[in-house]
């Protein structure tokens, strides 16, 4: 009866408790950020509609030019374009960024259900993502590229090495923890197949924790990219990357900022705004942080 | 006690094998003949012959292995293709400004964090505290490369507070070893900072709604004797723990700190061996740099002990 008397304004009125912070939902720094993601994913798809050169056209006749109409940033030092450069260096990030996030939790997902789940696998799994976890992620990943060679595929296969035992220890975690849940006993009471308890039974427990993983795997590859191609060890540097404009920009730091300030700037909003989703993500799907937060 | 500390040493070396497997199979899958790889690309036929006869690729890749650990354990890190020096060398010409760099930073990081987090804790969920917090995701999100040019391009380039770039030893000219190093320090700080700013105040937070607490600010003790001998004392583990695992966060930023700021360490050292693919320097600095990281987090374990008496092994 209760809803016949609610005035129909009030069914009408927009969700904007969830802009609040603790109003329930996503609070307003976060709703800035997903803006700020999308916008940054926008710009990345549509780049050639959006920018008025080619990244990588070179003009010898302006180089280093100041920002005009034609050029909105200026240009670099071969004179091509630094908004294009800028623009289309969006895109090897998120593919990395996401392409190494997908990868390193579907593998540690795998590697983190068995090991969770059979004990005589569990120690010898785990003394492999010690050491793993041991060897820092830019070295590791800088060798991998210097050997292998550079390309956006190999990039992401050493950015998602160093990330997996991350997400194998939480997934493990999980899986330790509902093991001995009373459904699972009674799983595996009612003869239910192996693959079918990880697959129905465990795994979904994981996929909450898990959403919020992916995020900061992301955040960490993309910053991660980024300092690969600045050090010269990423993706080809003909392809325009934020880390390959910088690594350029460095010597001509003192005669124009521009040209690591714009690139760093994308980086450094693309990266915050990606923690700062996914800390909210973390505070709704896990009550036990929130309530720390608070 | 000294079981616990002989079992907690001896759980490292398989570990430390897992890595050696790892930088060794790293060579050794890689597509391609590792002798030639290792040699570079002028060598010829003979000197590759030569290379693949001194690493002994002519053998069982068992034997190999352990070849190379013997030769590891021997102190034997292997020959620069380089500089045609031993790497153990060309790690210790590099290692003082990299161990100076490192050292401030951590002196730094501890001195700035830990009150920043009390700070949050106590005036939890006021200004202070969000400026705080918002500050910590600032650091973890904005690349250490982007905050040293920030810096450069602001103190160093308009203010002119300190020199642009550079190293000095300390035992040539102290004062300009500092205004070199503190830069380099406060850019490389940035991540670890954020990092356990966080983490102390998480922690203290969880330790400030204890019973002890209440009981001790009951008694009408001091509130700063409350908050670093009461409560930061049982918030330590947490902390140590995480500026232990935060280790390998510090490596990978002296890598690009040392070549954003010019200086000649360790970092400079890989970058330089990535360009003159010099693999038997990249891989002596990887099992370098993951044994330091085993090693600082073995001792921050074992110094639980020390700081909760509590815990008995």
């Amino acid at each position: 009866m209760a809803s016949e008397t609610t005035p129909i304004r009030a069914r009408l009125r927009l969700p904007t408790h969830l802009l609040r912070p603790g109003g329930g939902g996503f609070g307003m720094v976060p709703m800035i950020a997903s803006v700020v993601l999308a916008l940054i994913v926008l710009a990345a798809l549509f780049a050639p509609f959006i920018t008025l050169h080619d990244p990588v056209q070179m003009s010898p006749a302006q180089r280093l030019k100041p920002p005009s109409a034609g050029f909105p940033l200026g240009t670099d030092a071969y004179g091509r374009d630094l908004m294009a450069r800028v623009i289309y260096g969006a895109r090897v990030s998120l593919i990395i960024g996401i392409g190494a996030s997908i990868c390193s939790v579907v593998i540690g997902l795998a590697i983190g259900l068995v090991s969770g789940f059979f004990r005589y696998a569990d120690a010898v799994v785990m003394r492999i993502m010690d050491g793993l976890m041991a060897m820092p992620s830019v070295l590791l990943a800088i060798a991998i590229v210097s050997l292998v060679g550079p390309s956006i595929w190999t990039v992401m296969f050493a950015i998602t090495i160093p990330e997996i035992p991350r997400v194998v220890r939480l997934v493990r975690s999980i899986v330790l923890a509902a093991r001995d849940e009373p459904y699972v006993e009674a799983a595996i009471a009612a003869g239910t197949s192996l693959p079918r308890i990880l697959w129905r039974h465990l795994m979904p427990n994981t996929f909450a924790p898990l959403s919020v993983q992916a995020t900061y795997v992301c955040a960490s590859a993309i910053l991660t990219e980024a300092i690969l191609s600045f050090l010269g060890a990423g993706v080809s540097t003909e392809t325009p990357t934020w880390g390959n404009i910088m690594a350029e920009g460095r010597m001509y730091f003192l005669i124009k900022p521009e040209l690591i300030f714009w690139p760093g700037l994308a980086l450094s909003l693309c990266i915050l705004s990606i923690n700062l989703i996914g800390d909210a993500a973390r505070d709704i799907l896990d009550p036990r942080m929130a309530r720390r937060k608070e | 006690m000294r079981g616990y500390i002989t079992r907690r040493v001896l759980a490292t070396i398989p570990v430390l094998l897992v890595v050696a497997v790892f930088v060794f199979l790293l060579l050794r899958l890689t597509p391609g003949d590792p002798a030639a790889i290792i040699a570079g690309d002028t060598a010829t036929d003979a000197q590759i012959a030569a290379i693949r006869h001194n690493l002994g690729l002519d053998q069982p890749i068992v034997v190999q292995f352990a070849l190379w650990v013997g030769q590891l354990l021997h102190g034997n890190l292997g020959t620069s293709i380089l500089s045609g020096k031993t790497v153990a060398s060309l790690i210790a010409d590099r290692a003082p400004p990299t161990i100076w760099l490192a050292t401030i930073t951590m002196v730094l990081t501890i001195v700035v964090a830990v009150p920043m987090g009390v700070l949050a804790a106590w005036r939890h969920k006021t200004w202070v505290d969000h400026l705080i917090m918002s500050l910590s995701v600032l650091g973890f999100s904005v690349p250490v490369f982007v905050i040293g040019y920030l810096l450069i391009g602001l103190f160093a380039v308009d203010l002119h507070w300190f020199p642009v770039q550079g190293y000095t030893p300390p035992s040539q000219d102290f004062w300009a070893f500092l205004q070199k190093m503190i830069l380099p320090a406060i850019t490389l700080a940035s991540i670890y900072v954020a990092l356990i700013a966080r983490m102390t105040r998480a922690s203290l937070l969880d330790v400030l709604g204890e019973d002890y607490v209440r009981t001790a600010r009951a008694k009408g003790i001091a509130e700063r004797k409350v908050l670093f001998r009461h409560a930061l004392r049982n918030a330590a583990i947490p902390v140590m723990t995480v500026i232990g695992t935060g280790f390998a966060l510090l490596i990978s930023g002296v890598v690009v700190t040392e070549s954003v700021f010019n200086i000649p360490g360790l970092g400079r050292l890989t970058v330089d061996a990535i360009f003159s693919r010099d693999y038997p320097t990249i891989q002596a600095l990887i099992l370098l740099t993951s044994g330091i990281y085993i090693a600082v987090n073995l001792l921050i374990d074992l110094s639980y002990t020390l700081l909760d008496p509590r815990i008995r092994y």
